[in-house]
């Protein structure tokens, strides 16, 4: 009795080894293990880099001549040597004898040529240094600088100048910062809200062909109108979930929750930059969620839908991680890379919607990518009826964008 | 009802070569050289099938002869390789999509749809409103004995149930062409003879109606034309008679005597079974041989010239194509072979 269950558990695995070992997604299996790996590095990688990038201020120096650059000189030489973060000195202006600096001008105004974020100014002298920044500014480098300049302007210090405080609002390169964390909430947000899709659109198509119904479906409707509706279907699903959490999240902030996150608004303004987040996420949903749909239609089981969806699922974190990369690199090619390249255009143009008030880009970007969404859902059912389908050419002759083989004469 | 056709995302050129002087209005179907490959597999090759409307079709042919191929192309669920092909007057099927009811060989609901629901389903996908397929849904489900299945989930009907509320879904929208591929394979013998009654009452309305199968009865039973299939061939096409035709009726014959001279009267295929003779009716009639028999003093017992069936046309047709098929494959090979001894 007991040799026949084993009989017959050894047929259920040969059959099962053999189909998980023969399948076309078991290369996925096979290097799933180092997706995380690889993908756990970038996040550490990217993250520390963006944080860097984003939050990388400068304090700038405006002195006597001699003494402005005695500063910098012990800046560098002690920085090494110091514990935690020392902001990068730079020279502003080399005073003349009784030439006055006006700090607060200075930080106000955007894009100080060689110092683009400018946290803090050092005007005075070294032995009555006057730091100019904001308050969290002045609280956390007043201790820094009284070193600085004793090491300045000693050749051994024993005592440390009382660093005088001029504390302001804000300044532009807090701002910057600002605008960038808000864009990188947003992404973040984005990010969160379409990760789920990878899983619930993988198997959207699997119903229908385990159910045998995709025949009945291709016979009455076009598979582009499948494939849309689908795509749509799973938008409104996921709204449902947005405003479903969302409403949890207002009663949580009116019943007097107290960690609710506090950011700056954005450039376009708050009404606009949720229009745009929205819209940026329906866009991010259907360019995924068409190219998802399109990778889970040629899947046949439930089984290479679950080895898919890993290698997809680290897909959409690329994608977020490329974009936030180039969140902090504005006006580089990299920006532009990310803005262009469809998947990642959604989350590029949302933080240029926190960091800039000009609105048509976002006109184009939008039709950009509604067009980009309409060529993968083309491609995607073109690939669908080849390989699931069975139609088309049984070698590939014509065009992507023409129907594969309707009628040609024999 | 008047369903109008949807524009198609997807559409098949008309071919230059097919001038729009040679498709003939008054059919249903038009196919020419229909062909279709898979991975190198020829599955339809050259494929001619014209389809009268207000016609019951049968496309007959032993399993894997190609037959859901050739409907699918027809359908525009694939599109051949080569050849033409035009449905209800257009070159691209899945613009009459409305006009056209499909029940596939697998059949298939989503399990959690109640019936009307499923019927609903299938007729807004061939447009019409949810709220009328709903009703002709509980409405056809009570013509058709269902009625309390209405609110059953398709998970909770039996097989043949679920697969009547399917062939219901294909005819709720009321086509003008009907497509079945192996219709009668999973119905008892009570559903079949109702299906062969549907299938005679939608010709009477002046649907087309075209289904598969490979039980040669039902077609007999129905047809008014065939197309048999064979190795992805039509060996054969048109009316059943025509079919039958091909074969010369078979004698039976009945002696008292068991020998005699008039044995040498009888046809060379003549094989004996007890005191029973069977031939195929020779060339010069049945005069000659009765003659011969009388003068033999054979003894004629009984004898009957029966005209032979739609079965004995088909074993006869299928039988010559999958022979010459297997003859052709085998000489492809034999020249795939000397081919690569000439390379050596």
């Amino acid at each position: 009795m007991l040799r026949n269950h084993f009989a017959a558990a050894w047929v259920i695995a040969r059959r099962d080894f053999c189909a998980v070992i023969f399948s076309k997604t078991f290369i996925f299996f096979l290097i799933g293990p180092l997706f995380p790996v690889f993908i756990g590095a970038m996040a550490g990688a990217i993250g520390a880099q963006v944080s860097r990038d984003i939050d990388n201020p400068v304090i700038g120096v405006a002195m006597p001549a001699q003494q402005g650059d005695s500063l910098v000189a012990a800046r560098n030489g002690l920085a090494p040597k110091m514990s935690g973060f020392v902001p990068e000195y730079t020279v502003l202006a080399r005073l003349a004898p009784g030439e006055k600096f006006d700090a607060r001008t200075v930080l106000a105004s955007k894009g100080v040529k060689g110092a683009p974020q400018l946290a803090a100014v050092i005007t005075g002298s070294l032995e009555k240094p006057v730091l100019t920044a904001t308050s969290e500014r002045v609280d956390q480098w007043r201790g820094q600088v009284a070193l600085i300049a004793a090491e300045a302007g000693f050749a051994a210090p024993r005592t440390y100048p009382a660093v005088a405080e001029d504390k302001i609002a804000t300044t532009a390169a807090k701002q910057h910062v600002d605008l960038a964390v808000t864009a990188q909430a947003g992404q973040v947000l984005l990010f969160l809200l379409t990760m789920l899709l990878a899983g619930m659109v993988l198997s959207n198509l699997v119903e229908e062909k385990a159910n045998k119904i995709i025949e009945v479906l291709a016979a009455s409707i076009p598979m582009d109108a499948l494939f849309l509706g689908k795509l749509f279907a799973m938008l409104a699903v996921s709204l449902v979930g947005i405003a479903v959490w969302g409403s949890v999240y207002g009663v949580l902030i009116v019943m007097g929750m107290k960690s609710v996150p506090f950011l700056a608004a954005p450039a376009v303004g708050w009404p606009l930059f949720c229009v745009l987040g929205f819209l940026y996420f329906a866009m991010a949903y259907l360019l995924l969620g068409s190219l998802f749909l399109s990778i889970g239609g040629m899947a046949t089981t439930v089984r290479e839908v679950q080895t898919l969806s890993m290698p997809v699922t680290m897909m959409q974190l690329m994608v977020f991680f490329f974009a936030s990369y180039a969140l902090a690199r504005p006006g580089t090619w990299i920006e532009t890379v990310s803005q262009v390249f469809p998947v990642s255009s959604p989350f590029a143009m949302l933080a240029q919607a926190a960091q800039s008030p000009v609105l048509w880009p976002h006109l184009v970007a939008l039709v950009y990518q509604a067009v980009w969404v309409g060529v993968i859902i083309r491609v995607g059912t073109q690939l669908f009826r080849r390989t699931v389908m069975k139609s088309g050419p049984a070698r590939g002759r014509r065009g992507w964008f023409r129907r594969p083989a309707g009628a040609t004469a024999r | 009802m008047k369903i109008e056709p949807y524009a198609s995302f997807t559409g098949t050129p008309v071919p230059d070569n097919v001038p729009s002087a040679e498709l003939a209005p008054e059919l249903a179907i038009e196919a020419r050289g229909l062909v279709k490959r898979f991975d190198g597999f020829i599955a339809v090759d050259g494929v001619d099938i014209s389809v009268p409307r207000g016609a019951i079709y049968g496309i007959l042919g032993p399993n894997g002869a190609g037959k859901t191929t050739t409907l699918r192309m027809l359908l525009g669920i694939i599109d051949p390789d080569a050849g033409y092909r035009r449905v209800l007057g257009t070159e691209r099927p899945t613009e009459v999509a409305r006009r056209i009811g499909y029940l596939p060989e697998e059949r298939g609901l989503y399990p959690a749809m109640k019936a009307t629901e499923a019927i609903a389903f299938l007729a807004a996908l061939r447009g019409v409103p949810l709220k009328e397929g709903r009703r002709r849904g509980r409405e056809l489900l009570e013509e058709h004995g269902l009625g309390y299945a209405a609110d059953r989930q398709i998970r909770q009907l039996s097989k043949g149930m679920a697969q009547q509320v399917q062939l219901l879904g294909t005819l709720v929208h009321e086509p003008d062409l009907v497509v079945f591929d192996e219709p009668f394979s999973g119905l008892d013998a009570l559903n079949q003879g109702k299906l062969e009654r549907m299938i005679r009452s939608l010709a009477e309305r002046g649907t087309t109606v075209i289904f598969s199968t490979h039980v040669i009865a039902h077609a007999e039973r129905l047809c008014d034309q065939i197309a048999i299939i064979a190795g992805g061939k039509v060996p054969f096409a048109g009316p059943v008679d025509a079919a039958r035709d091909r074969l010369r009726p078979q004698v039976r014959l009945e002696t008292r005597a068991q020998y005699g001279v008039w044995r040498a009267a009888l046809p060379a295929d003549a094989r004996q079974e007890g005191r029973f003779w069977f031939f195929t009716l020779p060339e010069s009639g049945v005069e000659p041989l009765l003659r011969a028999l009388i003068e033999g003093d054979a003894g004629i017992l009984s004898l009957s010239i029966e005209r032979p069936g739609l079965h004995d046309a088909f074993v006869s047709i299928a039988g010559e194509a999958a022979a010459r098929a297997l003859e052709e494959s085998a000489q492809e090979s034999a020249e795939k072979v000397s081919e690569k001894k000439g390379r050596r």
